[in-house]
């Protein structure tokens, strides 16, 4: 089997579930034609057609709110945000509408919303955002980021078979950057697990997204060096989270980095503390630490992009700090 | 805009011979008033027990304005959905609600249609033919548009209604919803029920244009006027539009003039609305009076036929409060079930009493506590 990009992998789980699923059909803006701002549904509307595949108005909330009224009726919505960042746009129909739907008026709303995310890629201000910790915050969405191009797809396909809403974050630094082989068959990985991407036994590194890499990298850099052992937990579901992976790896190692691409204040990383502070406190050798993003709007000139985001030197320095404690 | 005059815009006389409401039977006639009479009378009662403390929130009135309800949502069949607002009680008994569903909702009943997770009638039966509504306005029309459009790609035989008022046209998804409802061809009628008032805000405040239906010309989409206070007048514009949309032609913009008697809701003594306004509404243009001088008049119903209505819409209500006051609170665990389709439940936090403790449980690594100076450990 040949390998994939990230990208490719999202593109051919929508493929095999629209060929699973007529009831699976992609709405968004600039995705049929033009096959979307990164290509991620190009070539579906030549499979499915128009009805499947409907270019809309630039609408994020009329978008939602169509997708949430068609998954009623036993449709399998796919929305796509041309940014991640326009989810904002659509909050009050998400947070709402969307997310209450089944618990206050018993309407299952099976839909994915997905898109675009993050940084590292000078996109500025608007097309750089890592928004999902408003959004697991909310009860009754759930929420996916993955890392690899097999959870990619693995994932999609689970979320569009999901009886409820998944918001489905794709790192645009990742698209084209990783590659993966598919594992064989109908490839689908459960929401709610999250995944040990490299084993290690003095420090672990929860994680997700981009920067499980960037903490990969670190932990090589780590062993080489320090002669450490690094355990990276990549989280792959951020809604619902994996505690009993979380708990495991805080035993295993008893010191833990946190680290993402997000902003600090509010970001995940304080609520994966409290958990293990909650579950884990009598384990932990050191103080749970943070690495993240500063709490700046994303710029975007390199020098500033690079300085506020989470590099893999500043994983290093912060794992250093954490295994002499 | 001050509301001078009690009568507003009658485009055309209901009831002519081309019209929509001709081919209704006698008994379908009297039905209306039926739907009309009882949407009264269980608000009515709703208002006494609101008084007895047996209502749990607040209580919303549609009154004088259960022609433009009971009217637009007769205008579609069972298979069709419709998703009403605050002041659509009407609709959703025609679309077959019942009164005790309506009780239970507002005494916050353990078995009432939403299990006590919702306020009044934020309700829906997806197989009756309604969606429940939610408090931030403009959104159910991008959730119609998405019910239509499933319509239409699967061919279904079904047309959707959504009711917005004056005050939600200026919300931004309003203006989503019937935008990409219009250019998707849903068939979809968005009726704007004009009652003169947002909360105390008047139309005036509300929007620069004249008229509602001005709007509809900026969507692509025909747009009608109706009399709301005229049951028949709402049935007729409102089943052109049905007709419409079932032949393939999209959306239609309505807009059903009427006026709201009562505050926003009970709480509200509509200080803002100037003298006597209310009372030459009440006066000059209710609309179950009118319609009972037309059901006399024009239809010749006896006192008897209009009576006998009267008397079951009691016996209606009176059943239903005697079944619903019945209903007991739901079980407090209950809250925590059917977030999601899967896990089905959350689980009780840790310091609701029997639930037990993380902490409590003493989950300790071994040797917790346990302290050894090891040979050469200086700390």
């Amino acid at each position: 089997m040949a390998e994939i990009t990230y990208l490719e992998a999202i593109r051919e789980a929508l493929f095999e579930e629209m060929e699973r699923d007529a009831d699976v059909f992609c709405l968004g803006e600039d995705i049929g034609k033009y096959g979307g701002a990164f290509k991620v549904t190009e070539g579906l509307l030549d499979k499915f057609g128009e009805e499947r595949v409907v270019d809309t108005p630039i609408s994020e909330i009329g978008i939602v709110g169509a997708a949430a009224g068609a998954a009623h009726m036993g449709m399998r919505p796919v929305v796509e945000m041309q940014f991640i960042d326009f989810l904002a746009n659509a909050y009050d129909m998400l947070t709402n509408y969307v997310a209450t739907a089944r618990y206050r008026a018993f309407l299952p709303c099976p839909m994915v919303v997905r898109g675009p995310s993050g940084g590292y890629v000078r996109g500025g201000p608007f097309h750089s955002q890592n928004p999902e910790a408003g959004y697991i915050h909310t009860p009754g969405l759930k929420v996916v980021y993955p890392s690899t191009a097999e959870d990619a797809k693995g994932l999609m396909k689970a979320a569009i078979r999901d009886d409820d809403c998944v918001l489905f974050f794709e790192h645009k630094y990742l698209y084209r950057r990783i590659k993966g082989v598919m594992p064989a068959g109908d490839h689908v990985v459960p929401i709610g697990k999250a995944r040990i991407a490299r084993e290690g036994k003095d420090l672990s590194i929860i994680t997700y997204a981009a920067t499980v890499w960037k903490a990969l990298e670190a932990a090589e850099q780590l062993e080489k060096e320090d002669g450490l052992s690094v355990e990276v937990l990549d989280l792959r579901s951020l809604a619902p989270m994996d505690d009993e992976a979380i708990n495991a790896t805080v035993r295993k190692t008893n010191r833990v980095l946190v680290v993402h691409e997000d902003t600090r204040t509010g970001g995940i990383a304080g609520e994966i503390t409290a958990r293990i502070n909650e579950t884990s406190f009598a384990w932990l050798d050191a103080p749970v630490l943070r690495v993240t993003a500063h709490d700046v709007p994303l710029p975007y000139a390199p020098s500033l992009e690079d300085y506020v985001l989470p590099q893999s030197a500043d994983v290093v320095r912060a794992a250093r700090t954490l295994a002499a404690y | 805009m001050a509301r001078a005059s009690a009568t507003r815009a009658p485009k055309r006389a209901a009831g002519a011979k081309d019209s929509p409401s001709s081919a209704l039977s006698r008994e379908q006639i009297l039905d209306l008033y039926y739907w009309m009479r009882l949407t009264r009378a269980l608000e009515e009662r709703l208002v006494a027990l609101y008084r007895q403390t047996k209502v749990v929130g607040g209580l919303f009135r549609s009154l004088g304005q259960e022609a433009d309800a009971v009217g637009s949502a007769y205008a579609l069949e069972r298979r069709d959905i419709l998703s009403p607002l605050i002041r659509n009680l009407g609709s959703m008994l025609v679309k077959g609600a019942t009164p005790v569903e309506i009780m239970k909702q507002y005494m916050a009943k353990g078995d009432s249609p939403t299990r006590g997770r919702e306020l009044n009638i934020h309700f829906g039966d997806t197989d009756r033919g309604f969606i429940g509504q939610i408090s931030p306005l403009g959104d159910m029309v991008p959730v119609m548009a998405g019910v239509t459009l499933s319509f239409k790609m699967r061919r279904e035989d079904r047309v959707g209604l959504v009711y917005v008022g004056d005050g939600a046209t200026s919300t931004g998804a309003f203006h989503e919803g019937i935008n990409f409802a219009a250019v998707q061809k849903c068939p979809l009628i968005v009726v704007v029920e004009n009652n003169g008032y947002a909360y105390s805000t008047p139309t005036a405040k509300q929007t620069a244009a004249k008229q509602f239906i001005d709007k509809a010309i900026g969507y692509g989409v025909p747009g009608e006027q109706a009399d709301g206070n005229d049951v028949l007048a709402v049935y007729d514009v409102t089943k052109r539009a049905v007709d419409r949309a079932r032949r393939g032609e999209g959306v239609t913009l309505l807009e059903l003039m009427t006026y709201r008697r009562k505050g926003h809701a009970e709480h509200d003594n509509q200080s803002y609305v100037p003298a006597g306004e209310i009372e030459r509404w009440e006066a000059e243009n209710d609309p179950v009076t009118r319609y009972v001088a037309r059901l006399r008049d024009e239809f010749g119903f006896g006192g008897g036929d209009i009576e006998g209505v009267d008397e079951r819409v009691r016996r209606v209500v009176d059943e239903a409060t005697d079944i619903a006051e019945q209903s007991t609170p739901p079980e407090a665990l209950d809250a925590l079930t059917g977030i999601y389709a899967d896990p089905p439940a959350e689980k009780p936090l840790w310091f609701r009493e029997g639930t037990g403790s993380v902490v409590d449980k003493h989950e300790r690594p071994e040797g917790w506590g346990v302290f050894e100076v090891k040979k050469g450990d200086n700390r």
